[in-house]
């Protein structure tokens, strides 16, 4: 450790100061709007401390590496947990539970992820991962006073620790094999190799389940419509987006690091984990009644069609992924921000009817809705357009025309899910819903400017792309593993 | 950059028309009527300014290009031609008529009614005009999610069903487009090293016959749904027959032409070779298309029902004439696209009229009109005899050249279609005979055409009379960008021919299959 490493760690330094102050505060005197404050503060600082890192690829032996890629999904998913934390406040001022504690752990688990996809180590991966998981257990059964909430935690528990079982097993046949655990050190003996030895594909493929598991894809997918619907509306926008997004980020960093992809059974796996997602993900949405559950179904599909550009690694590939995942997270925190918002303080708004004429009474609302739906099915004028546009190309040029083929048909199922929805909020109320307590407007401002700003970047992406473009590409040039 | 307006003009509109509903409930209609009539106007000024396009050399008349996406090859690029011009012309007519015609049908929502009606002509517009294929793709959708709307929210008792079968279908027909766009982007990029979506760039473009099969046929899936040729056309006559007035005008005077003008525009001069082979399967489900849609409309009960059979049946000869190759035909498809949209646009108002009066659309509770609404019987009696292709009126004009362009292709298929004429004649006499003749059954009292709808109806009747009698002005415009759609086949005539093919093969045996496989190694 070196002085110098200080200043490439500074977002993360940022964070733990973020959670240290917090919880200081907390224990000083219980205030809402201070820590809801502070946290904003903490992620405006990290990302600020964020932006002279661009354009470095920065070795911190042995545990982690800050290149173009680490700074690129460390910006998303310190923006990804600034917009949760922006709509967090309105949800948990009109209920009743502590609501302080959530900004700690919401701090700690960006703080886990965004380790997570700068480790360059088995160490420092399951650290990050670990300080995400535990974190999220509290999250998911925040509150703790619904049996929904409960359950959600307690089946996220114990999934998800079992599958860090199985990664931390993986890891240790892979360390067996290799006696390594550096990413970099695994590629050399790869080389090294004319087979690669039996054992070592068993760690790698237990590693697989651990990784398949937080990316929620098929057959890992079990706990998330569970999940998602017990979880408070922003915690489940959080693991739709943070969470996946940086074991993606992870993923493509050690495949590409350890020249994954001239292997064609980890290729295969792969393949066969995409095309199982996307079909079981959009097959099971199609008959759901439950907002928060079809919208799992359908994060599990388009983790599924992420797949393709992960598998195409090249240049494009990566580039590919970046976008959607941008396209993706918007999209997701949009929808999942139009529940929040529309929940009162018994139940989340994840019930279908709740939706029903729901353009004829918060037009506004239903709007973003609608626009975050087509961006979902990749409808143009939005970023998902662009994004789907963006994966279509990446797997066109790799000719992988079976998963091309099945993004193409699943995105005919899921269209006719999203457009459910869709025609259900323009739809005629057939009777003058009760009014429901609505929050002071001042209350709910900082939800509804976080929902337009999300909705105007979704526009913005998708009719400008080439500005994001601009940005990933140049961020890709330090990441190193892909050349 | 005039037409980079009309975009932005039929957009801004469309927002406008949406906000303006809150300041008073009439102002939508105002600002859709005079945005669409502004763009009618711009386009009437451009037909006129143009210079004669006699100078075969140049049959673009206006182009407009900025970079969009650089990274992609990507451009937002406009240009006009006779074809587009034409195109124009129709799409702001039907969307002028359309706005006259929801005036007083639409009553609920009006503001957001008039923002779809406007985006649909927007994303119809920058289908007629845009030079690139992403942006092509783009627009093409941007058409539908109004559409889908103005079925979905305005329609009849069945429209959510409508309005599904219409998206889904429309849009997964788009998709396999996509790849094929995507497929085309990566074979031209390989073989030349610049990538680009620019259509101009992508002509031309070399690849075997196996690979030029595939990527047209994406395209195709995308235009034959559109059109709709007989095995994709389920979703046209429920969509057609839920969708409100204006919204059945739209579908079958423009969306369908997106359709032909699609064939036309890429199908046939990107896939020259692969088009050809094609040809007998197109021509067959075009006379397919033709019968069928026939007989169907002849056993329809719901008015509209019927109307959307008969353009089953007259978007048969646009595939036809399509695929007949050579300009005889095309003159005849050109004018078939613009009078079947004058044409059944005028029978669906109609329909619309009658349900606005009677709250039905069977027109087995219809009957012996005549004597009551003889206005709106003498102005059905001139749109059903347009579209039996009587001579004298648009139609007439628009098949007999197809036919006799068809002929010269494929004498068989052209026999087979004319006695599609035959049964045109029978299902179009059945409408008049069962709503305006026959016995009266109606009970209550019918008012006759208001003024309003005089409006309406007088210049659709004027503009099929002219296009019937006085067809030259649209045939010599539109003439010069039809030679260019079929260069293709001119020049390398050569080539397609039997013997000189075998030569070619014989001197080069493995040549573009090498390009390929070089290409797709570049790739990866």
């Amino acid at each position: 450790m070196r002085l110098n490493d200080v200043h490439y760690l500074m977002p993360l330094l940022i964070l733990v100061a973020g959670a240290i102050v917090t919880m200081l505060a907390v224990a000083v005197k219980r205030n809402h709007q201070v820590v809801f404050g502070l946290t904003l503060l903490a992620h405006l600082a990290a990302l600020f401390t964020l932006l002279p890192l661009r354009g470095f690829s920065y070795q911190i032996p042995p545990f982690l590496i800050v290149d173009g890629w680490g700074v690129f999904t460390m910006g998303l998913i310190l923006m990804t947990s600034l917009f949760v934390t922006l709509v967090s406040y309105a949800y948990f001022e009109q209920r009743e539970e502590r609501k302080e504690e959530y900004y700690i752990l919401l701090l700690l688990a960006t703080l886990g992820t965004c380790v997570l996809v700068i480790s360059q180590h088995f160490m420092a991966l399951f650290l990050g991962l670990e300080v995400l998981s535990v974190s999220l257990y509290a999250l998911i059964s925040y509150l703790r006073l619904r049996e929904m909430s409960d359950e959600a935690g307690i089946k996220y528990l114990i999934l998800a620790a079992m599958s860090s079982a199985f990664m931390l097993f993986g890891m240790a046949l892979m360390y067996a094999v290799t006696g390594t655990m550096s990413f970099t050190e695994i590629a050399v003996y790869l080389r090294s190799v004319q087979d690669i030895p039996l054992l070592f594909l068993t760690g790698f493929g237990l590693v697989v389940v651990g990784v398949g598991f937080k990316l929620g894809v098929v057959p890992f997918h079990m706990w998330a419509p569970d999940v998602y619907e017990g979880a408070p509306a922003p915690v489940t926008a959080y693991i739709a987006t943070a969470s996946k997004g940086g074991m993606m980020g992870l993923l493509i960093r050690f495949i590409s690091e350890t020249n994954g992809y001239q292997y064609p059974s980890l290729v295969l796996i792969f393949t066969c984990i995409a095309v199982a997602s996307m079909v079981a993900g959009n097959l099971l949405a199609l008959r759901q009644k439950n907002i928060k559950r079809l919208l799992a179904y359908s994060s599990i599909a388009h983790l599924g069609y992420l797949l393709i550009a992960f598998l195409a690694g090249n240049q494009l590939g990566v580039e590919a992924v970046s976008f959607y995942l941008v396209a993706y997270f918007i999209t997701t925190l949009g929808s999942f921000g139009v529940v929040a918002l529309l929940s009162d303080n018994v139940r989340d708004a994840d019930q279908l009817e709740d939706y029903r004429g729901l353009f004829w009474r918060r037009p506004a609302t239903a709007a973003i809705f609608t626009a975050m739906l087509l961006s979902l099915a990749g409808i143009p004028l939005t970023a998902g357009f662009v994004g789907k546009f963006y994966l279509l190309a990446s797997g066109v040029s790799t000719q992988q025309w079976l998963l091309v083929a099945m993004l193409v048909l699943n995105s005919v199922i899921g269209l006719y899910y999203y457009i459910k929805v869709i025609a259900v909020m323009f739809a005629q109320p057939e009777k003058k819903p009760e009014l429901r307590k609505v929050l002071h407007p001042a209350i709910s401002f900082a939800s509804g400017a976080t929902m337009a700003v999300l909705a105007l970047l979704l526009v913005w992406i998708g009719v400008f792309p080439s500005t994001l473009v601009q940005i990933i590409r140049g961020l890709l040039v330090t990441f190193t593993a892909l050349k | 950059m005039i037409l980079a307006w009309l975009l932005v003009l039929l957009f801004v509109g469309g927002v406008l028309a949406w906000v303006s509903d809150r300041v008073h409930a009439q102002l939508p209609r105002w600002v859709a009527l005079s945005v669409t009539l502004a763009c009618l106007l711009i386009t009437l000024f451009l037909w006129l300014e143009t210079p004669a396009p006699a100078n075969s050399s140049g049959t673009w008349l206006l182009r407009y290009e900025v970079p969009w996406i650089p990274q992609w090859g990507v451009s937002f690029s406009l240009a006009l031609d006779g074809l587009s011009l034409l195109m124009l012309a129709l799409t702001f007519f039907i969307g002028l008529v359309s706005v006259l015609i929801s005036w007083k049908e639409i009553k609920n929502r009006v503001g957001f009614f008039h923002f779809n009606i406007l985006w649909v002509l927007a994303g119809i517009t920058g289908v007629f005009l845009t030079m690139d294929l992403f942006l092509f793709y783009f627009f093409w959708e941007v058409m539908l999610i109004p559409m889908y709307f103005l079925i979905g929210i305005w329609g009849h008792e069945n429209r959510t069903y409508a309005a599904y079968k219409f998206f889904i279908f429309t849009q997964a027909s788009g998709l396999l487009m996509l790849l094929s766009i995507l497929g085309l982007y990566f074979v031209h990029g390989a073989a030349t090293g610049s990538y680009s979506f620019n259509y101009f760039d992508l002509l031309g473009t070399d690849f075997t016959p196996r690979v030029g099969k595939w990527l047209m046929a994406g395209f195709l899936a995308a235009f034959l749904v559109k059109l709709p040729v007989v095995p994709f056309h389920s979703w046209l006559p429920d969509a057609h027959s839920q969708a409100p007035t204006a919204g059945s005008v739209i579908l079958a005077g423009l969306l369908l032409k997106t359709g032909a003008y699609g064939l036309l525009r890429f199908v046939v001069p990107l896939f020259p070779e692969a088009a050809q082979v094609f040809a007998p399967w197109a021509m067959f489900l075009g006379v397919l298309g033709i019968l069928y849609g026939a007989i169907l409309a002849f056993a329809q009960t719901d008015l509209k029902r019927l109307i959307a059979y008969t353009s089953v049946s007259h978007m048969g000869f646009v595939v036809l004439g399509v695929f007949a190759f050579n300009q005889w035909a095309y003159q005849g498809v050109v004018m078939q696209m613009i009078t079947h949209g004058l044409s059944t646009g005028a029978l669906f108002i109609l329909a619309g009229f009658l349900y606005e009066r009677l709250h039905t659309r069977d027109i087995r509770q219809m009957g012996g009109f005549w004597a009551t609404i003889p206005k709106m019987g003498v102005i059905a009696l001139v749109f059903v005899m347009a579209s039996l292709g009587l001579p004298g009126l648009g139609n007439f004009i628009a098949e007999f050249l197809t036919l006799v362009g068809s002929w010269q292709a494929s004498p068989a298929f052209t026999i087979f279609a004319t006695i599609g004429l035959v049964a045109a004649t029978v299902y179009s006499l059945r409408i008049m005979q069962k709503v305006f003749l026959g016995q009266h059954v109606a009970t209550h009292r019918m008012q006759d055409l208001s003024p309003r709808e005089l409006v309406i109806a007088l210049p659709l009747v004027v503009l099929i009379l002219w296009l019937g009698l006085n067809p030259q002005p649209v045939l010599d415009l539109a003439q010069g960008s039809l030679e260019e759609q079929l260069e293709a086949y001119h020049h390398p005539a050569v080539k397609t021919t039997s013997p000189d093919q075998v030569t070619l093969t014989a001197a080069y045996p493995q040549d573009s299959v090498q390009t390929l496989k070089g290409g797709s190694h570049a790739l990866k």
